[in-house]
């Protein structure tokens, strides 16, 4: 009786406030717009209020930290029990150069290490071949063989740091380079913590690193996934990423439907396999990007960790929890940094920075605010570091769990993400899952209407952003920009040529050639690029035997 | 005799992913009534040269994130002079410093657009630069 005459009077304080105050002032003071939308383009209601959440259930939508569906986190403490890990993407140069920034971050505190390769290693080319140059140390730290990898590693104990690399097409071979420098340290695989990026699918989509045609790529996929899950069970086989996805120019609702159903892409291909979900799952874990609408964004993680349980739990079956839990680490996003003014990019990034922590990431990275420019300075990748740590020790955010829930705002717009999502989930359901959807191009085209639509609004002034469309000022050119060694590629192709001359050759051709048979029978393929590295095969070696059999994916155009 | 209509090579030489931009830009470009070919990703500076002028364009546009810049770019101006096209106008956009830039505007790129740039002005250019018989 109560509860209906609560009801009663909010609806007619409601009618009042609208006839009357809200009314009289709109007669006088039209609103700035006539449509308010998010960052990305949903529409945004002036108000919201409790009967936006009417039929609002606790328990099914939200229910405590670490319950089903983990709308409000994966564990029951959250950042008060442990703070998320400041992971910096780092690595440029050579092995021994990279190695020194690694150790130095290490004796600063940091405890995870996350590994930038460059794009001849990324693409499984050795540093002397033809499409190598200019690119050898650029964007990342090249690695030609398992002595490289034994320089970068050189006096950092693997059973005590966690290392996540950014390495998909060659996944299989960055793994089997870590797992044979731990030996030779005595220690165990089953001890190694860390994550593989190893999302083919995206690479496809967005980020462009793919050497193997589809079906092949999936095999290297579920082949680490049942290796790891018997020998690394600690390690994150995969990380389903969005963050590319969005940086091409997805929407929220995008980033997160894209990515899910690649999820359920990699998901279905491992059951196909045989593997029981319930061994491999646990280990899947995300990655997202953050931008500036802050409470969109939060909104996204939100919804992203309640779909993903339920496509667990209801589609897939799964019975462990560990399964039906999205973890994910969150980079802020390098589309929206500007090289006007580059300063200003300090404040977008905490404000993307606070989006991830409000939204219950597990770790971050956050973006300096040259990036629009080049390559990161070092004073700049302080700042980035420092305003994570602002946010984890002085803003008072991180000290109660999900703080944003029961906003009318943040619920709301949470569902409808999930909806938008859900709406695209079943439509790449309907073209057959999304490596069908990715060969029709839908995903592609979806995407990059989207990055058209943000770019004429940007033009035509629908979209500010400050000092690019307005607030512009005249300004020195930044100093300071970080250069790369152009030594570095000669440098390279020297040890890799040294390297060549001391190995057993006669041993390198014959695991080449059984890693050969093996790409050809239905056997896991780990073991047999792990011996191929451990003889010191080169990655540029072991993918061209990989490609030679599995042919290279060749991307259709349309613009 | 060129045709009356503009056309460009939009490319992306070198192993960058990075494609937003390339594609945002020819989007726009087809939109202001230009002809555009976009050779997608990995291309060598060869492979550039030898479709720009199998296609007969009168633009290339590079896009490059990856910082290769100064090895890619020099390269393909040395190859579009041995070829004798340097009647194409090249120009380039992504992430490249501004003292890059003054470099590169020393080997014969007639213009880098950084980001942020508003297509509009890159149409303007080309419309500026491009002497079609009409």
């Amino acid at each position: 009786m109560a509860e209906q005459d609560r009801r009663r009077r909010m609806e007619e304080t409601k009618k009042q406030w609208e006839e009357g105050s809200l009314k009289k002032v709109l007669n006088r003071f039209p609103e700035r717009n006539k449509v308010f939308v998010t960052g990305s383009n949903t529409e945004v209601n002036r108000l919201y209020d409790p009967f936006d959440l009417i039929d609002f259930d606790y328990i099914d939508e939200l229910n405590f930290p670490g319950e089903y569906p983990y709308t409000r986190g994966v564990q029951p403490t959250m950042y008060r029990g442990r703070l998320w890990t400041m992971r910096q993407y780092a690595g440029f140069g050579d092995a021994e150069e990279s190695n020194k920034r690694y150790q130095y971050l290490l004796k600063n505190g940091q405890t995870g290490l996350s590994i930038a390769f460059d794009l001849p290693t990324q693409i499984g080319y050795d540093s002397d071949h033809s499409m190598s140059h200019g690119e050898v140390g650029k964007v990342g730290v090249a690695i030609d063989s398992l002595e490289d990898m034994e320089t970068l590693f050189n006096n950092i104990p693997l059973d005590k740091v966690s290392t996540s690399m950014t390495i998909n097409a060659p996944a299989a071979v960055l793994l089997a380079m870590y797992i044979a420098i731990a030996e030779k340290q005595g220690i165990s695989s089953s001890e190694l913590n860390g994550t593989i990026q190893n999302d083919i699918l995206k690479e496809y989509i967005a980020r462009g690193t793919y050497i193997f045609p589809p079906v092949p790529s999936m095999r290297l996929i579920t082949d680490i996934f049942d290796y790891c899950s018997k020998e690394l069970p600690k390690w994150n086989t995969i990380s389903i990423s969005g963050y590319h996805i969005r940086e091409a120019g997805a929407t929220a609702i995008q980033e997160i439907a894209f990515t899910l159903a690649n999820g359920i892409a990699y998901v279905d291909a491992a059951a196909k396999k045989g593997l029981d979900i319930d061994t491999f799952a646990p280990r899947l874990s995300f990655f997202f990007n953050a931008h500036n609408d802050l409470f969109e964004e939060v909104a996204k993680f939100r919804a992203a960790r309640r779909i993903w349980a339920k496509i667990m739990k209801e589609r897939f079956d799964a019975k462990d929890p560990k399964s039906m839990m999205l973890r994910f680490h969150t980079q802020t996003a390098g589309c929206t940094l500007t090289a006007q003014q580059p300063d200003n990019n300090v404040v977008r990034v905490a404000i993307q920075a606070l989006a991830a922590v409000l939204g219950g990431t597990q770790s971050l990275h956050t973006n300096s605010r040259d990036e629009a420019l080049s390559l990161p300075s070092q004073k700049s990748v302080r700042i980035a570091l420092r305003t994570q740590q602002i946010i984890a020790y002085e803003s008072g955010v991180a000290e109660t769990i999900d703080p944003m829930a029961g906003s009318y705002y943040l619920e709301s717009m949470t569902k409808k993400i999930e909806q938008g999502a859900m709406d695209y989930i079943n439509k790449i359901d309907q073209l057959g899952g999304s490596p069908k959807a990715i060969e029709k191009g839908f995903i592609q085209r979806e995407i990059q209407n989207s990055a058209y639509q943000y770019q004429k609004d940007i033009e035509e002034k629908k979209r500010i952003v400050v000092g690019v469309n307005q607030f512009q000022s005249e300004e020195e050119p930044m100093k300071d920009l970080l250069k790369v060694n152009p030594e570095i590629e000669k440098r390279q192709t020297e040890k890799l040529n040294k390297m060549k001359k001391k190995r057993n050759e006669a041993k390198v051709q014959k695991e080449l050639k059984l890693l050969r048979k093996t790409a050809l029978s239905k056997q896991n393929i780990m073991p047999s690029i792990l011996n191929c590295v451990k003889c010191y095969a080169t990655l540029g070696e072991i993918c061209d035997e990989l490609r030679s059999v599995f042919g290279e994916y060749r991307e259709s155009l349309k613009i | 005799m060129k045709n009356s209509i503009i056309r460009v090579l939009v490319a992306k030489p070198g192993l960058d992913g990075h494609d937003r931009g390339a594609k945002v830009v020819a989007r726009a470009l087809r939109d202001a009534g230009m002809e555009v070919i976009y050779t997608g990703l990995r291309q060598t500076p060869e492979q550039i040269v030898e479709t720009a002028i199998q296609e007969d364009v009168n633009v290339i546009g590079l896009s490059i994130l990856s910082g290769a810049h100064m090895h890619l770019f020099p390269k393909l101006m040395k190859l579009l002079k041995e070829r004798e096209a340097i009647d194409i106008i090249v120009m380039a956009g992504g992430i490249i410093p501004g003292e890059d830039i003054v470099e590169l505007k020393k080997i014969g790129i007639k213009e880098i657009f950084t980001p942020g740039t508003d297509t509009n002005r890159i149409i303007e250019f080309i419309k500026e630069n491009v002497k079609v018989v009409r």
